[in-house]
């Protein structure tokens, strides 16, 4: 029932993701193409890398990409060209600086709060004793005086 | 007159949900048994006038109405009659109006199941669950009505997305649905727990069927939806890490937290605020899921259209809920006071460890989709989170979870000894660790994943078969003994080994996969893995609502035939969208997966072919669950027992709780 956007990408072309003519004949060099490309999104589709995105933009990145490393360019400066003509915006990947710290240290400060707070809560579990809280409460004593009236 | 009808019938069910919402609240505030005695007549009522305006839109649908608007949108004559009824659900309106209809269904089911229930609890649960219903009620009569016509109906309709056309999506939204709004069932339960000011062990039992229920349809739900993105998208994805995605898999997290937690809740009396929270935040989720997807907030491959004003209707359901909620949740902070004992090292601290783990990592699935909003509002910076990140940033917790489980799930309520579970464990230990060495040395300076994903997969299944197992006691007649456990022990074992197989099978299939894009020509063949392909002929065929090109492949290996593949690239010309129909010849280790695409000039045919192992391992695990859910809800303590209100026994000694057998859902 979903997807509806996706097919925006295949109705402008109905074509392949990676197409066999953009194949670098060099297997080295063809894998680190794809794996920079697996980490680059297609800027018309939504969600999509341009790895696996059928737009016609993407494929335009895709040879971008291999052009650059035919001319020597190392993976990082790859990346760089790219971000530098299509901004941030392109990076799956968000960088690990700035405000994008707050996203990659969120859950793992998360997680140690978790522990701090259950370690506090176990240790409080197991130092009580049962007796302290078997006991009934005003409100159970007088409830249970009504049923015993009944 | 049929569609009138449908309508009418809506509207009186948004009214009946209103007097449903206020009547028995009342009732069961003054304690008046007869204004209470109104929940249950309305709740059927409410289920059986949403159940007409169902059929009645389902009608239009099936007989090519296209005097309704929603029918010309979204169907045509010539689609399959299969396709006419799923189509009810394939859009805003209708997904909707199915929305509400298991709104009333879950409704109905307390009803009429919830005879166990104290009278006041029922009423209030009811009357929570008819204030959700009245709300989408009034969403659907307000901002998308299905039932609207059309002053001049068309010909024919614009059909149906083709991407829809197929039978494993047909069925993803109602089973997502059921999960989705089965989550409003244990957030109901929560709040009606909470005005009722009493939170224990009994609630914990009478709300696990209805977690249970809506765990286990998230679950199919998310699976078959996987399952189809993998064989339609026509690369062999899984798992994308939309936002769409994300916002069922939060709830799925989110209950399988709150489902082992609520355990504490009924067998120890521990834990309860924490449960009753959850059970508050994974309907919050489910609604965060509805609004994600409808209100196009956040760029997704599933955006529905998207409508600012339904948007806000759904923000604010969503407001009113959460906050209301989690008001009532503050105020009666003191009605949750934990009454169990336990020392660090016990089952408690084991699911205490797995509420943390379980609700960090939806932590990650929130941040990682909401980030893109809040980075643009913020700090002005315009960027994307994608799959990298939440591998990078969810899988160590799911690590963690996996190691953590089979040593968890082992000890004993209260007090335990970390030295008598290692026992036990230590083969299976070393059986996974030389599978996972195995499949080390097997593959060739690639990365840890594939190894470390057997190694977990293998720990885990074994884990759950020595749980199972160390349940038998001891001494002989352990195997007569093994089927005489309860289903919920059974149910744990199966969940458990059914998440190690989909672990094992999702780091089989990223880590080794083989992937060949290349022209072929008609007669030539390739070889993949081992196996050998070729391409026999490719034709055109006509289907009933589109054309397709159909290429003809003979997949062998060591020069035996293994099967026909047949992959298509179909055109629908009236929604005018290709789509692309991969082939693929499963196996037990293995899937092989084909994929045809344009003709190249020189007379050739583009075509792409996978190598994917262990791939069905992740939709197996993932029934595995579904099953370990559907044994544990079937167990007769839910069905004999579970209303009958125990007094929970606070000087249990350890011997007692190591000795009772059979606790079910542990």
């Amino acid at each position: 029932m979903k997807r509806l956007v996706l097919m925006l990408c295949l109705v402008a072309t109905p074509l392949f993701a990676v197409q066999p003519d953009e194949v670098l004949d060099d297997p080295f060099l063809e894998q680190r193409a794809r794996d920079i490309s697996a980490d680059l999104r297609c800027l018309v589709c939504r969600n999509e890398s341009i790895d696996e995105s059928n737009a016609e933009l993407a494929r335009d990145m895709r040879l971008l990409v291999r052009e650059r490393l035919l001319a020597g360019d190392t993976d990082r400066d790859v990346v760089e060209y790219i971000v530098d003509r299509y901004g941030e915006y392109v990076l799956l990947n968000p960088v690990m600086s700035g405000s994008n710290m707050v996203l990659w240290l969120a859950a793992p400060v998360m997680f140690g709060a978790g522990v701090l707070m259950a370690g506090i809560y176990v240790r409080n579990r197991s130092r009580t004793r049962e007796d302290d809280i078997a006991k009934l409460s005003e409100a159970e004593k007088t409830r249970l005086r009504e049923i015993l009236k009944n | 007159m049929i569609t009138e009808l449908g309508h009418f019938a809506l509207i009186l069910a948004f009214l009946t949900a209103i007097a449903q919402a206020v009547i028995p609240l009342i009732g069961a505030h003054k304690r008046w048994p007869g204004w209470m005695a109104v929940a249950e007549p309305a709740a059927t009522v409410q289920f059986l006038l949403t159940t007409i305006a169902f059929a009645a839109l389902t009608w239009a649908f099936v007989t090519s109405d296209f005097s309704l608007r929603l029918v010309t949108l979204n169907s045509h004559t010539d689609k399959p009659m299969l396709y006419k009824i799923t189509g009810v659900w394939g859009n805003h309106e209708g997904s909707m109006l199915l929305w509400v209809l298991i709104v009333t269904l879950f409704g109905g089911a307390v009803a009429w199941f919830g005879a166990n229930l104290p009278p006041t609890l029922r009423a209030r649960v009811l009357s929570v669950q008819a204030m959700i219903g009245a709300a989408f009620f009034a969403f659907i009569l307000f901002t998308s009505n299905p039932f609207l016509r059309m002053a001049s109906p068309p010909f024919n309709g614009q059909d149906l997305n083709p991407l829809l056309q197929d039978p494993g999506l047909a069925f993803h939204p109602p089973l997502l649905y059921v999960g989705y709004v089965g989550l409003s069932m244990t957030f109901s339960f929560a709040v009606a727990a909470l005005i009722e000011g009493r939170v224990d062990a009994a609630w914990g039992r009478w709300v696990r069927p209805y977690t249970l229920a809506a765990w286990l349809f998230l679950t199919l739900g998310i699976g078959l939806g996987s399952w189809w993105a993998y064989y339609e998208l026509g690369w062999g994805g899984f798992w994308f890490w939309d936002p769409v995605e994300n916002a069922s898999f939060m709830p799925w997290l989110i209950s399988v937290a709150m489902l082992h937690s609520a355990v504490v809740v009924e067998k120890r009396e521990s834990l309860k605020s924490w449960t009753i929270l959850m059970a508050i935040i994974a309907f919050g989720f489910s609604m965060v899921g509805a609004f994600i997807t409808r209100s196009g907030l956040l760029t997704s491959v599933h955006a529905f259209a998207s409508d600012p004003e339904r948007g806000q209707f759904l923000l604010l359901i969503i407001a009113v809920a959460m906050i209301g909620a989690l008001t009532l949740f503050a105020m009666r902070a003191n009605v949750m006071q934990a009454r169990g004992v336990f020392s660090p090292v016990s089952r408690e601290s084991g699911l205490l460890l797995n509420n943390i783990l379980l609700s960090v990592s939806c932590f990650v699935v929130f941040i990682g989709t909401m980030w893109p909003l809040v980075a643009e509002m913020v700090f002005n910076r315009k960027l994307t989170v994608g799959p990298p990140f939440f591998d990078a940033a969810f899988t160590p917790f799911m690590v963690a979870l996996g190691l953590a489980l089979p040593i968890g799930s082992m000890l004993p309520w209260k007090r335990a000894t970390l030295g008598r579970i290692m026992r036990q464990l230590t083969p299976v230990f070393m059986l996974a660790v030389a599978i996972g060495m195995l499949a080390w040395a097997m593959q060739t300076g690639r990365s840890a994943l594939g190894p470390m994903g057997l190694f977990l997969g293998a720990w885990l299944v074994g884990g759950a078969l020595v749980d199972i197992w160390s349940r038998t006691g001891r001494g002989s007649g352990r195997p007569a003994r093994l089927f005489r456990l309860p289903r919920a022990d059974w149910g744990k074992a199966v969940a458990h080994a059914g998440f190690g197989v989909t672990v094992a099978g999702i780091a089989a299939m990223v880590a080794w996969e083989k992937e060949d894009i290349r022209v072929m020509q008609v007669g030539e063949s390739m070889e993949i893995a081992g196996y050998a392909l070729r391409l026999d002929d490719v034709g055109r065929e006509q289907g009933p609502n589109y054309n397709a090109i159909v290429a003809d492949f003979t997949l062998s290996r060591d020069g035996r035939e293994i099967g026909q593949m047949r992959p298509e690239k179909r055109n629908y010309p009236v929604a005018q969208m290709p789509t692309t129909e991969a082939a693929l010849n499963n196996g037990f280790l293995r899937d092989i997966y084909v994929v045809i695409g344009d003709p190249q000039d020189n007379g050739g045919w583009a075509v792409r072919t996978y190598y994917k192992p262990l791939a069905n391992w992740i939709w197996g695990g993932t029934i595995l669950m579904a099953i370990g859910g559907a044994l544990s809800l079937s167990d007769r303590r839910y069905r004999v027992a579970a209303g009958t209100r125990r007094t929970p026994k606070p000087a249990a000694s350890d011997e007692d709780v190591q000795g009772s057998k059979g606790v079910p859902a542990e």
